[in-house]
């Protein structure tokens, strides 16, 4: 290796060496892809209905068959990839946003602020929160953005722990006494000297986070909680797909396919970048 | 130990309270009274119907109402279905609830456990492999795509299996327990093959290995104790997976548990229902939880010794 590696240049030399991680990314850029252009590359609209069709197996036409009013499927799970990855990479960003900054405060506080913030990040962490997002979609009715913002802020527990772990160890190294010593704002103290050190850390939690999250949205769609028709995100097709796969067990073959492939891909990246960040796990 | 019980059982109490008060009002900011269904209620009904459902009374007092209730364990009537309350439904749905998780647990230990140790002591041999790239599949399949799939097998292609139902057929049991069992076998699996193999590193392995005993007695004596404290430790969490995942199972195979009802009741907004069980599920999850930290702590030496 060059003699001026740099943590992150290390890291992205190690994953680049790991068959599996660099598999799942190729995977999630072609996803990322496909979801992005999905109005100019899906053969059909996703609401484009024919009747008379109805639910038809794999043909020329329609490369993974209808559904069973005549839409056709591969359209549909191109569309439905925006929604799915767009649940997860949002509600991902709510739970970094409201994680990060609580373990900083907690962490860099330290004394009964801290013990105050993370004995409130422990009791939550005994509740049962999948309830509290079904309730919050039966009270305010299911929309799109209460979905992600209710995951994000179930999610940032662990972020928050992790994050606050960091900085406390970062607290006591000379760098940051320096910084103080000189007399650096608290929010340029985070910004340029605590953020940049805990940037590992989060990406690994992070890209971990995505297919939890991920998850969380299939199963509220499964339960018809989540994504509401005409729009439909990967849960809500496999949803459709339970409820006639006795006659046409495509419809939920090929959307769990691809849920499954993409959960793969997110969980071999999130691992290998791990890894890649923190030498010592590869060791054992 | 018992002092961190009885501080712990005693940090729970506000817990749940606050649990209690904060689903009481959020429900009562929910848009629509109970009564403003598909039929329009004649103004005369609807009044007596609030008052024989203690609608009228201030919040205040609907709240101090309800919460005295339920100490005594009574959470009022149901709102979709009269004549029923909502602790007789939570009281007809546990035991199958209980029973499905039960036994999903137990498939989730003995697959876990044994194929995770193993997989620590072969490692990086196939027994090591195999195992743990089903464990990958386990943990990425979600249950609401795992189930379906059982059914389309087992249940609909190969006709072995019943696909509904709990405890009307022979073997209706089997696909929902696997269903709900499988992703917690796949977790067991990794944190028991990584909780192995830093005990199995440790000194006190290496002189019981210099002292010449069995490696049986070693593995199941000496490292497994401590290598399997991360399971325990997510047995708490794990339950409340559990309950989530009855969610998805019960409505799949159509099982008469409290998973289904606490759906149902979510679509048909039947609030009474959704407050108690609620309320009731954070219970539930507060004490295991609270049950499995202290079985971690238990058989964590170093954390015995402080307390």
């Amino acid at each position: 290796m060059s003699k001026n590696s740099t943590l992150w240049s290390d890291a992205i030399y190690r994953l680049s060496r790991n068959k599996a991680a660099m598999f799942g990314a190729f995977i999630l850029l072609i996803l990322i892809v496909c979801a992005v252009l999905a109005p100019w590359i899906a053969p059909y609209s996703y609401s484009f209905q024919n009747l008379e069709l109805g639910a038809s197996p794999p043909s020329t036409d329609h490369i993974l068959g209808t559904d069973v009013l005549g839409r056709d499927l591969l359209s549909r799970i191109l569309y439905g990839a925006r929604i799915s990855l767009l649940v997860g990479f949002v509600a991902t960003g709510v739970a970094l946003i409201i994680g990060v900054s609580w373990g900083i405060v907690a962490g860099y506080s330290g004394g009964r602020v801290d013990s105050i913030m993370m004995r409130i990040v422990d009791i939550l962490y005994g509740l049962p929160f999948i309830i509290f997002i079904i309730l919050l979609m039966v009270i305010f009715g299911r929309n799109l953005w209460l979905l992600f913002g209710a995951i994000g802020a179930v999610e940032w527990l662990t972020m928050a722990r992790i994050v606050r772990g960091q900085v406390i160890t970062l607290k006591n190294q000379e760098f940051v006494m320096a910084a103080k010593a000189m007399g650096v704002s608290n929010l340029s103290m985070f910004r340029k000297h605590l953020f940049p050190n805990i940037l590992g850390p989060i990406a690994v939690y992070a890209t971990l986070t995505i297919p939890q999250v991920m998850l969380l949205e299939g199963f509220l769609s499964f339960l018809g909680l989540g994504i509401q028709p005409p729009m439909s995100s990967w849960g809500t097709l496999i949803k459709d797909g339970v409820e006639s796969m006795e006659e046409y067990s495509w419809l939920l073959i090929y959307p769990g396919i691809t849920f499954t492939i993409t959960l793969f891909a997110l969980n071999f990246f999130g691992d290998g970048l791990r890894d890649a960040l923190d030498p010592k796990t590869t060791d054992n | 130990m018992l002092n961190i019980f009885i501080k712990r059982l005693f940090l729970a109490i506000p817990v749940l309270l606050a649990v209690a008060s904060i689903t009481f009002f959020l429900i009562k900011l929910a848009p629509g009274g109970p009564f403003d269904a598909d039929k329009a209620v004649s103004p005369q009904v609807l009044k007596n119907l609030n008052e024989a459902y203690n609608l009228d009374a201030s919040e205040w007092e609907q709240y101090v109402d309800y919460m005295s209730g339920v100490l005594r364990g009574d959470f009022g009537p149901s709102f979709r279905f009269p004549g029923r309350s909502v602790s007789e439904m939570i009281a007809t749905g546990l035991p199958v609830t209980f029973e499905l998780a039960f036994y999903a647990i137990l498939i989730a230990l003995l697959i876990g456990i044994s194929s995770g140790v193993l997989a620590a002591l072969k490692r990086n041999t196939y027994l090591d492999f195999i195992p743990m790239a089903i464990a990958m599949i386990g943990i990425c399949v979600p249950t609401f795509l795992m189930g379906p799939l059982l059914v389309l097998i087992f249940g609909i292609n190969l006709e072995m299996l019943p696909v509904s139902g709990w405890g009307q057929l022979p073997g209706d049991k089997i696909l929902p327990s696997i269903t709900l069992g499988f992703a917690y076998a796949a977790y067991i699996a990794r944190l028991s093959r990584g909780g192995m193999l830093e005990v199995l590193n440790q000194d006190f392995i290496r002189t019981a290995r210099s002292k010449g005993l069995k490696e049986r007695n070693i593995v199941i004596k000496h490292a497994m104790q401590g290598g399997l404290i991360p399971v325990v430790s997510f047995l708490g969490p794990a339950i409340a997976g559990l309950l989530a995942g009855s969610f998805v199972v019960e409505t799949i195979f159509q099982i008469p548990g409290l998973g289904r009802f606490y759906v149902e009741a979510a679509f048909n907004r039947d609030y009474t229902m959704i407050l108690g069980t609620t309320i009731f599920f954070s219970a539930m999850i507060v004490f295991f939880n609270l049950l499995s930290d202290l079985a971690a702590m238990w058989l964590n030496p170093r954390s015995r010794d402080i307390s």
